[in-house]
């Protein structure tokens, strides 16, 4: 791809200096974003997933956390470089986010209207009145319906699906460049799910913006990305186009995790379980951080740590055996 | 094992749960968490009761256990109506009903030994006649759910959270019961230890003919493990069917838009998503008539007015809508 | 968190060091009271020796190193066993109030209902009495005697262990492991000891130790006013009672008496200081939120 990147992550690192010691929760972490793009983000509880976004927005709470290495170019600016006050100009303007519980997110003593114009106020020269016509528009955009009466509501007034659909709404309110969603369907039931999947998909559309889609969930992920980075332990260990890596995943845990989930659209008799417990980040394998759980590890697996490479056009794994990863596929006639 | 005897018939169950307001707590309303459902599960199956968060799933699973007390309706099982027990009757028959719950941090005593919760039930219904016969029952049964013995002296922190699972459904299986009521049992764990715990169920049913009502939002997951399928909206059993029928044929328009909801992991599966308007409406004061009218694609005049009869439509694919009863 | 823990964190920690030591000491020399000073009428050791009959207190000499009292009271003698007189009046007052608060409030809050109405109501009322002045009152008409005080001290002070052990039993009881045992068939007995006081003792131990120090300061307000110890009776409330007279000092002089109400006062303050510096490190240590 020749189009400008939007964010380029240069092997991230971000730690942890706890009493119990070091928890390397990033670990070499690199990817980038493509305007108008939506990379999704895959990986268990622990892998780091959300530490890589709150560095990315520089909310990592110092101490105990630091960003050790690395640098993370939003249009070409390091943001690792930038003091607060600069960033500040960054987050909600430029970078937004949602997360996934929407109650905790907003403020219970402030109506949603006044929760919107303020960030609207911040960061653009409008008056009140504009700002609070410009917040009526924002949620009439993200579909709630009767805006002008819910915007004097309070979040405890609205359901779990609205709630998500408000903080949409504010961290769309400057057009930002990059939206981060960390888990936003999560706390959320199936149907509600679906309307905001289908919300967030329609609103890139409509606003062109980045996304970063952060989530547990391989259907999720499948459903509204367009390339994927899978991560383990701290580290992206598969990244590719979004059809590559559900067709031919080419990291064994991917692999493996693509079989371990029952499957809505197909009957398995019986699912192949990942083998072992997700390891502790305090606590993390040397050499190849899945290899207590691999079944094609070596003893080159337990020493030497395998970096990402590319192994088909645009299609990156960090796997010393992706051969055998292929022979295994070949023999069991399944890709 | 004989086909289709029933172990569980539930009858016309309901459990309101008083609302109380003001200095002299009166009762206001009633939040209709389980209102009138009727269904069975016969031996050796797995019935997944699948629903949204707020429909009354897990307190229809409680209630059947009597860990509620029914506001009005009848839970037979094994020629008792557990409804009518005492409480010691109901005591002894708790060794044949047991409950994994969701989640596996809140379900272990962090003060008790792995042996103690395991062990616990074998003390309260004196299932052993020493303490070395105790201990050797539960080095037994933590081997069937793969957990070595040198476990058994850890407390719950020292693990991680499928291993908790674990340790809860051993807990389960001490009392050797017939029927295991699932309440998300891996809905809390990380998708790799997903399969893991499934499996084990899967395994654990085969080896000692248990019974499972299982209780899941995940729809995958009830999918992979139920031979029957029972669908929940508001406190009412919408849909009842063979897990194929229901998958293949789902006859309620909730059904329906559920099912086209799930997030399929094949990016290039395509479905056409029924999206539902609105949210889920208050237990307290549900929607007259259908429940479901309001949200529902093909509501008519009659939804809003008349409640829809839960039915057999073949085969023993029950559903309550009125769509239906036109054809 | 396990107790061995809780113990090693309550090392680490300073402040709650420091506490320790204290209460080390006065529990050293509580125990040690026969040896430290030896009582002249071992069937009577609480009974604190008089050098005489003077009024005026005496400063500290050789003979009487902290000085004398009013009446020739030994303040040395009287400080030594008065440490034990605390901590017989904080672990008795506290231990069958905190009895009384975690029965009353695990019974109230695991079975609810009307007997939760009712026993809860009654602990409101009893709340809305105020403490002082009930105390007072009561030990008036039982007559005085340290033994009326604790009586009359007790009565007034469970309802706060109540309250606080109810509402700990009631999120507790809605906690899986519980409805798990329910589901097992373990009765009440089993549930109440096994599940539900085993995960709620924690904030009950820190509110007791909260409330050993501020237990003494009451009583020995009380023997302050005249109705706790007996004259004579070797107990820190009484031994600032005796100072009452000469708190203001002598003609010229403003801190001409100091030792009176100095040394008894510090014996109290750091009594009670010791006990609330280890209260604090225990919520700091259990606080989940602060971890």
């Amino acid at each position: 791809m020749s189009k400008e990147k939007l964010i380029d992550v240069n092997d991230l690192a971000t730690y942890f200096h706890t009493e119990e010691g070091t928890v390397k929760a990033v670990d070499g972490v690199s990817f980038e974003i493509y305007p108008g793009e939506t990379l999704g983000i895959v990986g268990e509880s622990g892998c780091g997933k959300s530490v890589t976004s709150l560095s990315i927005m520089r909310l990592i709470e110092s101490p105990p956390g630091k960003i050790e290495n690395g640098e993370i170019l939003f249009n070409g600016k390091d943001l690792t470089k930038l003091n607060q006050k600069q960033m500040r100009k960054i987050r909600g303007n430029d970078i937004s986010m949602i997360f996934q519980e929407p109650m905790t997110s907003l403020n219970p003593v402030y109506t949603v209207g006044d929760q919107i114009m303020e960030a609207i106020l911040i960061h653009k020269d409008v008056s009140k009145k504009e700002a609070r016509q410009e917040a009526i528009d924002m949620l009439t955009k993200v579909g709630i319906p009767l805006p002008e009466q819910r915007v004097d509501e309070y979040p405890h007034q609205l359901s779990g699906g609205m709630r998500q659909r408000v903080m949409i709404a504010m961290s769309l309110s400057c057009d930002p460049q990059l939206l981060i969603a960390d888990e936003p369907t999560t706390a959320l039931d199936v149907t509600i799910q679906a309307q905001i999947l289908e919300l967030m998909n329609s609103l890139k559309r409509q606003f062109g913006m980045a996304i970063m889609m952060i989530t547990h969930d391989l259907g999720v992920i499948a459903e509204v990305s367009d390339r994927v980075a899978v991560m383990y332990a701290g580290k992206v260990v598969e990244y590719a186009d979004v059809k590559d890596l559900y067709g031919d995943p080419k990291h064994p845990y991917t692999w493996g995790l693509m079989y371990s989930i029952p499957h809505i659209e197909k009957d398995l008799e019986r699912l192949e379980a990942i083998p072992g417990n997700v390891p502790n980040p305090l606590n993390f394998p040397e050499g190849c951080k899945f290899n207590t759980r691999c079944q094609f590890a070596t003893d080159k697996c337990r020493v030497d740590e395998p970096e990402l490479e590319e192994v088909e056009e645009g299609h990156y794994s960090a796997c010393w055996h992706v051969d055998k990863l292929e022979e295994q596929k070949a023999k069991q006639g399944r890709g | 094992m004989a086909e289709d005897e029933k172990l569980l018939e539930i009858k016309n169950l309901k459990k309101y749960f008083p609302v109380k307001e003001g200095v002299f707590r009166r009762t206001v309303a009633h939040v209709k968490a389980v209102d009138d459902i009727t269904f069975h599960i016969k031996k050796g199956e797995t019935l997944g009761l699948v629903g949204e968060s707020g429909c009354g799933k897990s307190t229809a699973g409680r209630t059947i256990l009597r860990l509620l007390e029914a506001t009005a309706g009848e839970i037979w099982f094994e020629g008792k109506n557990l409804v009518d027990l005492d409480k010691k009757e109901l005591r002894e028959m708790r060794k044949e009903m047991q409950i994994i719950f969701q989640d596996p941090y809140a379900s272990l005593n962090p003060r008790m030994t792995v042996a103690d919760i395991v062990g616990e039930p074998i003390d309260i219904h004196n299932l052993a006649s020493s303490k070395k016969e105790r201990n050797e029952k539960v080095a037994d049964i933590l081997d069937t759910v793969g957990l070595g013995p040198e476990y058994m002296k850890r407390y719950p922190h020292e693990f991680s959270g499928g291993q908790r699972q674990r340790i809860g459904v051993a807990r389960a299986l001490a009392v050797d019961p017939s029927l295991i009521i699932a309440d998300e049992p891996v809905s809390a764990l990380d998708v790799s230890i997903q399969a893991q715990v499934i499996n084990l169920m899967q395994d654990l049913q085969k080896d000692f003919d248990l019974t499972y009502l299982f209780i899941a939002h995940d729809l995958s997951v009830v999918k992979h493990i139920s031979d029957r399928v029972a669908v929940m909206y508001l406190g009412k059993l919408v849909e009842v069917a063979d897990k194929k029928e229901l998958f293949d044929d789902p006859k309620h328009p909730y059904t329906q838009s559920l099912l086209s909801a799930i997030p399929v992991a094949d990016p290039t599966y395509e479905t056409e998503r029924i999206i539902l308007e609105g949210d889920v409406p208050s237990p307290v004061d549900p929607p007259s008539g259908c429940r479901f009218h309001p949200r529902c694609p093909y509501a008519m005049d009659i939804c809003s007015e008349v409640e829809p009869e839960f039915k057999d439509y073949g085969d023993e694919h029950f559903a309550a809508c009125h769509l239906l009863e036109d054809e | 968190m396990e107790w061995q823990e809780v113990v090693i964190r309550l090392f680490k920690n300073k402040i709650s060091l420091i506490g320790l030591i204290l209460i080390i000491f006065f529990g050293v020399i509580a125990i040690g009271a026969p040896w430290i000073a030896p009582p002249s009428d071992p069937s009577e050791p609480y009974m604190v020796p008089r050098a005489g009959w003077g009024f005026e207190p005496q400063p500290p000499s050789s003979e009487h190193i902290f000085g004398t009292a009013e009446g020739q009271y030994d303040i040395f003698y009287g400080i030594i066993w008065g440490t034990r007189t605390a901590f017989r009046i904080g672990f008795i007052i506290v231990g069958i109030s905190s009895f009384i608060g975690i029965l009353v409030g695990t019974l109230a809050g695991y079975y609810g209902g009307w007997f939760d109405e009712v026993v809860m109501r009654i602990t409101d009322i009893f709340m809305a009495i105020p403490f002082l002045i009930a105390a007072i009152v009561m030990t008036t008409i039982l007559g005085q005697g340290l033994r009326n005080v604790m009586i009359a001290l007790i009565t007034f002070g469970w309802m706060n262990s109540a309250r606080l052990m109810r509402s700990q039993v009631l999120s507790i009881k809605e906690e899986e492991f519980v409805i798990a045992a329910d589901a097992l068939g373990a009765g009440d007995f089993r549930i109440i000891f096994k599940h539900v006081i085993l995960n709620t003792i924690f904030p009950l131990v820190i509110e007791a130790s909260m409330r050993m120090g501020s237990m003494v300061i009451t009583a020995s307000t009380l023997s302050f006013l005249g109705i706790g110890a007996p004259e004579g009776y070797a107990d820190w409330g009484q031994m600032i009672s005796f100072a009452r007279n000469w708190i203001l000092g002598g003609e010229g002089n403003a801190i001409k008496y100091w030792f009176t109400v100095v040394i008894p006062g510090g014996a109290i303050t750091l009594f009670c200081l010791s006990w609330n510096l280890i209260g604090d490190a225990f919520r700091d240590i259990l606080d989940p939120k602060l971890q």
